[in-house]
């Protein structure tokens, strides 16, 4: 490189006219015109802003990410609002019968649409005795079906099938049909819902 | 004029770099040997994606990622929206396409070799981009909102809920809550056109970069091993020797078969549409029969073969080794020979593959286990097997449909194919071992004891007494057998 400075004098007047390049860039040794008059940054005060910076970006990414983990992650709690549901009266339901019977889902959002309505088999055992059993079956989840003249419930997917009591009575699946708590309020069944049961959290 | 133009377009390159961008990656050299037919299937298994990105991009304009309108919307997009039923085909068939095609190109990696030293990484890649396809798959099937993809998603939660400790957390985050809904379509919206394509773009990328950094596998050849101290400086040597360069001389393939390809989508579309949606995606309406999508039809198959104690192992466990040992690949066979003709355990291990994925799938599809639900009241009982029968017998007959017992068993071959065909179960099973099937079930039957009268079973067994095959004896007690009146005398 020559002795003299190649930049003219007029990119020192406008250094941003040209290429936007701060005056005190050029990498030449005349150290680029008007910045001739600053410092550079000492080795120290760089690694110092360096530092800062990094350590300001990670505060910041905390505060937004943070907030981000909590938002997904709400879902992720494990107790579920299991709550009492009415069925309605209890004499809709034939002594020795089953039927199917709908709840909402206590949790239902306003856009749920009809996937709010959970279905689910309710056993009149006796007058005041009642079983209701989750529609999942206990292998894969899929719907189960009530039979009334074989009496018996039977899945589509694996071909489990279930007693009228809920036992397994053939086929894949690990236990019998999940049951839900249920009681009688006033002349009304009432039924603890809320959660799809699984084998881990059988209701 | 001409200088003018060229001017202009050495002004864009100079700025944008074009020519330089394209030298490095179009224009790059690849051993002559590579530009073959086998080497297609990863440009068209990008062709697809792509086609996915542009339909779904369009598909998004309409669809309504919402419990309540999802469904709705897609009977617009088939009926009403100018040429939605066709992009609904397109992106539905080119998601098949994609899926199989990518298939095909990791079974043709796999067999010559070309995960071996130094592509360790493009494998690698190449098996996270394989499982986001199938993750693109699986979510995809949800967005068709419908009853498949409601109780789809409750096998989903049923897999989930085995897992130890903390299945209801993983059930909870699947679902966005305790049970299946808006927030679960959104969850799955959100990962089939945020999430996944965005992972896909990055690996893709990634993947691509790796086939340029370390050039594409040469055609195998035997007694040509990997060395790895040899290896790359050989393969230079060769390229350097009678490489050709990817644009213009090997590309050429890979448009063909690329456009074969769209054509097919496109072919598909038009004759066989979109799929679905099917059912209302209305819990309450049970007469679902859920069935995945072909890609996962093999899982169904498997939780109906299996023996259920090692169903939740191999549910959970099962997919954790495969994939390890898939991505463990190229580090524990990292060198050698390629060629696939002196490669038996890989040959072994893609036959077996291929026959068991296809067997599985294929019973999947047919799922013979799956009682029929309306054969009892649907299916009529042959006459051949009411003729010259006594009314006891005929009241069995009735017993044996009305009872249901045609859902899971066939006459003649109709009916369900859960149980043993009945049309000569009495060549198998003598009249006691008939009562006792019936009463105390075993072997996969329910026992049906307490559901039949004792007058309903001695009706059916003796009309499944009269059941047996021209010219065959009947079933009997292989102890006793002078006692018998029935069994011809063995000394004549
Ligand atoms: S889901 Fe019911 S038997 Fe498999």
């Amino acid at each position: 490189m020559s002795d003299e400075c190649p930049h003219k004098p007029s990119e020192e007047k406008t250094p941003s006219a040209d290429n936007g390049a701060p005056p005190g860039s050029h990498p030449c040794c005349c150290g680029g015109g008007g910045g001739a008059k600053k410092k550079p940054m000492s080795p120290e005060r760089r690694n110092f802003m360096l530092k800062f910076g990094m350590g300001l970006n990670v505060a910041a990414g905390a505060m937004i990410g943070i907030p981000i983990i909590g938002y997904l992650f709400s879902a992720f709690k494990k107790e579920s609002p299991q709550v009492w549901i009415s069925l309605g009266a209890v004499d809709q339901f034939e002594v020795g019968k089953i039927k199917m019977a709908t709840y909402v889902n206590p949790g239902a959002k306003p856009w749920d649409g009809k996937s709010s309505d959970i279905p689910c088999w309710v056993r009149r055992k006796s007058k005041t005795e009642f079983q209701i059993f989750a529609i999942n079956c206990t292998h894969l989840g899929c719907p189960v079906r009530w039979f009334e003249e074989s009496k018996l419930f039977l899945c589509p997917c694996h071909g489990g099938a279930y007693y009228e009591n809920g036992d397994h009575a053939a086929g894949p699946p690990p236990r019998g049909l999940y049951e839900y708590e249920n009681r009688i309020v006033k002349n009304e069944l009432q039924v603890k819902g809320g959660q799809i049961p699984t084998l881990s959290q059988p209701v | 004029m001409n200088s003018k133009l060229r001017d202009i377009a050495l002004w864009f390159d100079d700025r944008l770099q074009i020519s330089k961008v394209w030298n490095a990656t179009a224009g790059h050299h690849i051993p002559k040997s590579s530009a073959s037919w086998f080497y297609v299937f990863g440009s068209a298994t990008m062709i697809c994606f792509m086609i996915q990105v542009l339909t779904g991009i369009c598909l998004a304009l309409i669809y309504q990622p919402s419990a309540e309108e999802a469904y709705a919307s897609l009977l617009y997009l088939n009926y009403e929206q100018p040429l939605g039923w066709l992009l609904r085909g397109i992106h539905y068939w080119g998601s098949n396409f994609m899926v199989a095609i990518m298939l095909m190109h990791m079974t043709q990696v796999f067999m010559f070799g070309a995960y071996k030293y130094p592509r360790e990484l493009t494998w690698v890649s190449g098996v996270i981009l394989c499982l986001l396809t199938l993750g693109m798959a699986f979510t995809g099937q949800v967005m068709r909102w419908d009853q498949d993809a409601y109780w789809g998603l409750g096998i989903g939660v049923a897999i989930m809920g085995r897992v130890p400790f903390i299945g209801p957390e993983l059930t909870h985050m699947l679902l966005g809550g305790p049970i299946i809904g808006g927030e679960t379509l959104s969850r799955f919206f959100t990962l089939h056109v945020f999430v996944i394509p965005g992972g896909i773009l990055a690996l893709l990328s990634l993947h691509l970069r790796m086939v340029l950094n370390k050039g594409i596998n040469e055609y195998p050849e035997v007694g040509k091993p990997v060395v790895k101290e040899t290896y790359v400086e050989e393969y230079e040597a060769q390229v350097k020797k009678d490489g050709t360069k990817f644009f213009p001389d090997a590309i050429g393939k890979d448009l063909v078969f690329g456009g074969i390809v769209i054509g097919l989508v496109v072919m598909c579309a038009i004759l066989f549409g979109p799929k679905g949606p099917e059912g209302i995606p209305d819990p309450t309406l049970i007469d679902a029969s859920p069935r995945p999508d072909w890609p996962f039809m093999w899982i169904f198959a498997l939780a109906a073969l299996m023996p259920p104690y090692m169903e939740t192992v191999v549910l959970l466990v099962g997919p954790v080794i495969g994939i390890g040992l898939m991505i463990a690949l190229p580090f524990y066979d990292n060198v050698g020979e390629k060629k696939w003709t002196i490669r038996p355990v890989s040959v072994l291990v893609v036959i077996m593959a291929a026959l068991s994925l296809g067997t599985l799938t294929w019973y999947g599809v047919t799922s013979p286990w799956s009682p029929e639900m309306e054969a009892w009241s649907s299916e009529p009982t042959p006459s051949h097997l009411l003729e010259g029968r006594t009314p006891l017998e005929l009241q069995g007959a009735m017993v044996l449909q009305y009872k249901q017992c045609r859902n899971c068993h066939s006459l003649d071959g109709i009916g369900g194919k859960r149980g043993p065909d009945l049309t000569d179960v009495a060549d198998r099973l003598t009249h006691d071992q008939l009562v006792r099937q019936v009463v105390q079930g075993g072997g996969n039957m329910p026992a049906y004891g307490q559901n039949l009268s004792p007058a309903e079973i001695a009706a059916l067994v003796a009309f499944m007494e009269t059941l047996h095959a021209d010219g065959r004896l009947p079933a009997q007690r292989a102890t006793n057998l002078q006692n018998s009146d029935r069994v011809p005398s063995l000394e004549n």
